[in-house]
């Protein structure tokens, strides 16, 4: 038989055909997914069942994959304390140095403190709950930089909130599942946090992208940083409390500002959400939304309008449904809102 | 006995399997592990898969099967859905439409195509990430990735070597 007449050669075509249109039947269906995302709103609601889905089981198989490193780290660690006990000890010695002197002139200014808030009667923001979680997974490539912590929704924890580790700002919650909760780090391509230099005071917004070092945008003022300085978060917008430690600036290769991030000098196992949202929380909403307003008092005296605040609901009772006695011909009160 | 040169492939053997080895060393490789301050490198282990089913032969249940592997890299690293399976599927067409080029080249050829493919489905990534985030994602960490993601070309080899003449209708 000829070779052009084996329906071998014939069979090769429409397959490649086919194969060719479950290609682009592919790609349709990708790029629209991602025209359907809404991941970047960092909304609730944008948090969708099925990433909630993969985090839930993410989390346990994430915590026991993890278990070797952390025994590696563990033997690591304990190998280098011993090897380097003597240098340590050193180290630690000139720390502590310091630490008392700091400890001193932090007993001094928290006296000061208290003496001048006590003068001033201000009232400080009351103390933050805490959940502690372990770091199960983590997503360190250039566009998407997240980690995956143990502890969810039924530890209270919501969307927004801020995430420290042991020595500084690590990120925020942008999605929570049932015992695990997604953690946006600052160095995601679209993590955006407002931040002040500790020196000058001067605000400018840490924006990474995916590299170790976030970078300094809108920096204002004339020479408002240098090299070495110390970040903390501004808690411009609500978004963060104000004053959490985030790194030290340096000079990035591009020759932009960039922040040495405090929570990359040591290792990320454990972290503390901090159980924050805005600053609405930390106030009596309900005692904000009632209004007092004064009497409106004229020179004739039947016309005198007195508001009223809003009375709370009564349940109705039997004696509501007695019959109300007649209304005065000219009220002395008028009801709230009534007024002129 | 009958001879056959069209001797179909297992799906599961040459499409399955490997799907599943790069899930799991994506969760493997995703472990918080830190040892003197340095971590496990991230690369992209679909794009073996991506690179090797291409070479190998053309296939109906491929093109989808990147499109899960890549919702699965979307959900489990947190980025855009669509991002990385849209970027798997660039690589995979990449391949296929230039499968007839790389054929008979040698291993180091080969490792230069694969690489190329690699830049293709970063450059795609990077592409969708710059939209949607409104910002250029750094490109010395882009580096990084496309580095360690090249460097597992032995395994496409590996997959390419094992399954090319199993089905020679495509050779």
């Amino acid at each position: 038989m000829p070779l052009r007449q084996d329906p071998f050669g014939e069979l090769k075509v429409p397959l490649t055909w086919t194969a060719a249109v479950a290609l682009i039947v592919a790609v349709i269906i990708g790029a629209a997914m991602l025209l359907s995302d809404r991941r970047e709103t960092f909304q609730t609601e944008a948090y969708g069942a099925a990433r909630q889905a993969v985090d839930t089981v993410s989390a346990p198989v994430g915590g026991v994959v993890a278990k070797p490193g952390e025994w590696t780290g563990d033997i690591m660690g304990w190998l280098g304390s011993y090897t380097f006990t003597a240098s340590e000890n050193r180290r630690l010695k000139r720390e502590l140095v310091l630490l008392r002197q700091q400890a001193d002139e932090a007993v001094r200014l928290k006296d000061e403190n208290e003496r001048l808030r006590a003068v001033l009667g201000i009232r400080t923001d009351p103390p933050i709950d805490m959940v502690t979680a372990r770091v199960v997974a983590d997503s360190r490539g250039p566009l998407a930089n997240y980690r995956l912590a143990s502890a969810g929704s039924e530890a209270g924890v919501m969307v927004g909130f801020p995430v420290l580790s042991e020595r500084g700002l690590v990120g925020r919650v942008v999605g929570v599942a049932r015992g695990a909760s997604k953690v946006l780090l600052l160095t995601d391509a679209a993590s955006r946090t407002p931040v002040m230099i500790d020196r000058t005071n001067a605000r400018a917004i840490l924006t990474g992208d995916g590299g170790p070092n976030p970078r300094l945008d809108y920096l204002r003022g004339r020479e408002p940083i240098r090299a070495g300085d110390r970040v903390l978060t501004s808690g411009d917008g609500g978004v963060l409390p104000r004053g959490l430690p985030i790194g030290r600036v340096v000079k990035g290769l591009d020759g932009r500002w960039r922040v040495a991030l405090d929570a990359d000098s040591g290792a990320i196992d454990w972290v503390r959400i901090m159980k924050f949202r805005d600053y609405a929380q930390l106030v009596d909403r309900k005692a904000l939304e009632q209004t007092y307003l004064p009497p409106v008092i004229t020179e004739n005296p039947d016309d005198r309008i007195i508001r009223t605040p809003t009375p709370a609901p009564k349940p109705a009772t039997p004696a509501a449904s007695s019959p109300t006695p007649a209304s005065p011909a000219r009220p002395a009160a008028a009801p709230p809102g009534g007024g002129r | 006995m009958s001879f056959s040169a069209a001797r179909p492939l297992d799906p599961w053997r040459w499409i399955g399997v490997p799907a599943l080895l790069c899930a799991g060393f994506t969760i493997l490789f995703a472990s918080p592990v830190r040892v003197w301050g340095l971590q496990l490198p991230e690369p992209i282990f679909p794009l073996i898969c991506a690179f090797g089913w291409a070479v190998i032969r053309p296939s109906i249940i491929a093109p989808f099967t990147l499109l899960l592997l890549g919702c699965f890299l979307d959900l489990f690293w947190g980025g855009a859905l669509g991002l990385w399976g849209v970027s798997l599927l660039v690589a995979y067409a990449g391949t296929l439409f230039m499968r007839n080029m790389m054929t008979g080249q040698s291993r180091p050829m080969m490792w230069a195509w694969y690489a190329g493919v690699c830049a293709a489905a970063l450059a795609t990534g990077y592409l969708i990430t710059m939209l949607d985030v409104r910002a250029a994602p750094s490109l010395i960490a882009v580096f990084w990735q496309f580095l360690a993601t090249s460097l597992l070309y032995p395994f496409a080899h590996r997959l390419i070597d094992r399954f090319d003449d199993a089905d020679v209708r495509f050779r």
